[in-house]
C-alpha cells in the first residue's frame, strides 16, 4: 500500500510538470518610492503554469510591493511585468493577510462580489458560489454574516472569493499568519488540496519558513535594503503533501536550507 | 470539578451566573422604573412648591394648570406642532439630500473637497442666529427662511460624517476593487456607501436634533407670526401675554418632539445595522 501511495504520488506530482508554461515574468524590476526607498532592486522571476511559489524574507524585503506590481496595483519605476496568457477579467485574484471581508454582506454575497464588479447578477453564478464555498467547506454557511464567524473561517471565505472565478493565478500576501497554529496547518492543507483540484498558479507570501518549505516547490528568498532576490531554492518533493510530510527528513533538510538562505539574507544588509 | 459531582446539578447555573443575570434583569427594569421614578417626583415636587408657595400662575403654574393649557390650547399648539415638524423634517431631508450628495462629490474628487470643505465649517461654526436676519432679509418666502436656518444647523454633522464613512473603506478591498477592475460607480455604490452607511447614521442622529432646535431658533428669529406659525413663535407670544401655562406646554410639545424624532432616528439606525455592525449588535446582547 505505502508503495502504491508513493506511486500515485508521484504521478502527480509529475503531470504539472510537463504542463509547464509560463504565466507572468517580471523582468529587472526596480521600484523606488519617493525618492530614496528602494523597495525593490532588479527583481525577475518567471512564473509557470501550476507554480506554487513563495516569497520568503525579513520585513522590509519587498515582498508586498511584489504582489502589488504583479497585480497591478503599482507600477514599476523601471523593469517591465509581461504576462505570456491573455488577462482576462478574474484570471487574477488577491488574498491579504486579514480576510477584508464586506462586513454587511452575507458569505455569499462576499464571494459573490468578483462576478458582480463584472456585472453579472446573482442567480447567473449562484452555482459557481456554491461551488467555491464547497471548496473550502463552508457549503453551509451561505447566509452567514462575517462576523458570525471565526478567524479561519472567514479566510476561508476570503480564498473562496479568490477562487471563485477560476483565476489563473493567485496571490496570497502572509493569509494565514494572523492565525493560530493548528487552523493554519489546516488551512495549508486544504490550501494544498485545492490547488491540485483546480491546478492554479499560486504566489505566497510568508514570513514562516516551514510554511514556504510545507507548500512551495519554489522558494523564491529576498533580502532587504535595497529588496532584491538572493536565491531561488526548489522543494522537489511530490504533491499531494500529507502530514506526514511535516515530520519527514526531506521537510527537515529543505527547511534546513531555506533557514540558510534566509540567515544570509538577513545578515546581508546587517 | 470531581467526577463524583452528581450530573443532575450540571445545568445548575453557578452562583455569580445567577448573580449576573439578576443584575442584569434588575438593570433592565431600572432603566424603565427609574426615570419614571424621578419625572413623577419632580411633578410632585413641582406642584408642591408652586402650592406652598402660593405662585401665581403668570410666575410659576403647577403642572395640572399647564396640562390644562395643553388640553384647552390644543387646536392652536398642534397646528403650531405641525408647522415646527413641517420646517423640522423639510430641514433634515435637504441635510441629508445635500450632505450625503456633497459628501459623495467630495469623495469623486480631492479638488471639490479642497475648494469647498473649509465653507462648508465656516457655514458650521458661524451661529445661525447671527445669519439668520440677513436670511430673512434676502429671503422673501419665510418658510424657505425657517427651512434654510434649520438646513445650516442640520446638515454640517451629516456632511462630516458621510465624508468620513466614505472614506473609511477598507484599504484591501479597495485594491481588491482595482483588481478587478471596478468602475467609480460600482467602488460607490458597493463599497463606499454601505461603509458609510453607520457614520451617516450617527450623523443623522445628531441632525435630526439640530434640525428641530435649528427650526425653532430660526423663528425666534423670523419673530412675525399668525397663520402658519410654530411652536417657537406660541412661546414667544405666550410669553408676551403672560400666559406662562401656555409656555410650559409648547415648550413640553418641543421636547416630546425632540425625543420621538431621537428614539425614532436610533431606531431606523439600529434595525439598518444590526444584522453586521457592531454598534448595533452590542445593544442586543
Ligand atoms: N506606498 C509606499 N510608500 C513608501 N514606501 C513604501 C510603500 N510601500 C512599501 N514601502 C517601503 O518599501 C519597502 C518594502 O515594503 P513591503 O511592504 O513590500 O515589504 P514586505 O516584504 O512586504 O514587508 P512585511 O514582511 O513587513 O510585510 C519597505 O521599506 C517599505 O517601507
Ligand atoms: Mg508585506
Amino acid at each position: 500500500m505505502n508503495t502504491a501511495t508513493k506511486a500515485a504520488l508521484d504521478a502527480s506530482g509529475a503531470a504539472p510538470l510537463g504542463a509547464r508554461a509560463p504565466v507572468l515574468s517580471l523582468n529587472n524590476i526596480d521600484k523606488v518610492f519617493g525618492r530614496d526607498v528602494v523597495a525593490l532592486k532588479g527583481m525577475s522571476l518567471d512564473i509557470q503554469a501550476g507554480d506554487f511559489i513563495s516569497l520568503l524574507g525579513p520585513s522590509g524585503c519587498g515582498k508586498s510591493t511584489a504582489l502589488r506590481l504583479i497585480a497591478d496595483l503599482i507600477h514599476p519605476t523601471s523593469g517591465s511585468i509581461r504576462w505570456q496568457v491573455e488577462k482576462t477579467p478574474g484570471a487574477l485574484s488577491v488574498v491579504f493577510q486579514e480576510p477584508s471581508l464586506m462586513p454587511w454582506a452575507t458569505v455569499a454575497d462576499n464571494v459573490w462580489l468578483p462576478f458582480r464588479l463584472q456585472g453579472k447578477t446573482r442567480t447567473s453564478v449562484k452555482d459557481d458560489i456554491a461551488e467555491a464555498l464547497e471548496l473550502v467547506g463552508l457549503e453551509n454557511f451561505h447566509n452567514a454574516y462575517p462576523r458570525e464567524l471565526s478567524g479561519g473561517m472567514k479566510m476561508r471565505v476570503s480564498i473562496a472569493r479568490a477562487l471563485v472565478t477560476h483565476p489563473r493565478i493567485i496571490l496570497m500576501d502572509e493569509p494565514f499568519a494572523a492565525l493560530d497554529e493548528i487552523t493554519r496547518f489546516k488551512l495549508n492543507n486544504d490550501l494544498l488540496e485545492l490547488k491540485s483540484k483546480i491546478g492554479c498558479t499560486v504566489v505566497f507570501v510568508t514570513h514562516s519558513v516551514f510554511e514556504s518549505v510545507f507548500l512551495s516547490d519554489r522558494i523564491v528568498v529576498m533580502a532587504a535594503r535595497p529588496g532584491r532576490v538572493i536565491r531561488e531554492l526548489h522543494v522537489n518533493e511530490p504533491y499531494p503533501r500529507s502530514e506526514e510530510f511535516r515530520t519527514s527528513s526531506e521537510y527537515v533538510a529543505h527547511c534546513r536550507a531555506a533557514s540558510d538562505a534566509l540567515r544570509d539574507a538577513m545578515e546581508e544588509h546587517a | 470539578m470531581t467526577i463524583a459531582e452528581p450530573i443532575a446539578e450540571l445545568p445548575q447555573i453557578d452562583e455569580e451566573e445567577a448573580q449576573r443575570a439578576r443584575r442584569r434583569r434588575n438593570e433592565k427594569i431600572g432603566s424603565w422604573v427609574l426615570p419614571i421614578l424621578v419625572i413623577t417626583f419632580s411633578i410632585w415636587i413641582w406642584d408642591r412648591i408652586v402650592v406652598w408657595n402660593e405662585l401665581p400662575h403668570y410666575i410659576l403654574p403647577g403642572p395640572g394648570r399647564v396640562l390644562e393649557a395643553l388640553i384647552e390650547d390644543w387646536a392652536i399648539l398642534f397646528d403650531s406642532l405641525l408647522v415646527t415638524l413641517q420646517i423640522t423634517f423639510g430641514a433634515l431631508a435637504i441635510a441629508v439630500a445635500g450632505g450625503v450628495g456633497l459628501a459623495v462629490l467630495f469623495t469623486q474628487s480631492r479638488w471639490i473637497e479642497m475648494s469647498f470643505f473649509p465653507y462648508a465649517v465656516i457655514l458650521q461654526v458661524t451661529p445661525v442666529v447671527s445669519i439668520a436676519p440677513l436670511i430673512f432679509i434676502y429671503v422673501d418666502s419665510r418658510l424657505a427662511g425657517l427651512l434654510i436656518c434649520a438646513w445650516i444647523v442640520a446638515f454640517f454633522p451629516i456632511l462630516s460624517n458621510t465624508t468620513m464613512g466614505l472614506n473609511s473603506a477598507d484599504h484591501n478591498l479597495r485594491d481588491l476593487f482595482k483588481v478587478y477592475g471596478s468602475s467609480r460607480w460600482q467602488r460607490l455604490r458597493f463599497l463606499q456607501l454601505p461603509s458609510a452607511l453607520p457614520y451617516f447614521l450617527g450623523g443623522l442622529r445628531i441632525a435630526g436634533g439640530l434640525s428641530l432646535i435649528g427650526a425653532v431658533v430660526a423663528e425666534y428669529v423670523a419673530g412675525t407670526g399668525g397663520i402658519g406659525s410654530g411652536l417657537a413663535f406660541r412661546i414667544l407670544e405666550a410669553g408676551y401675554r403672560l400666559n406662562i401655562p401656555r409656555m410650559f406646554a409648547a415648550l413640553f410639545l418641543i421636547a416630546m418632539t425632540g425625543v420621538v424624532i431621537y428614539a425614532t432616528l436610533s431606531f431606523i439606525s439600529h434595525m439598518a445595522l444590526r444584522k453586521w455592525h457592531e454598534s448595533a449588535i452590542k445593544r442586543e446582547a
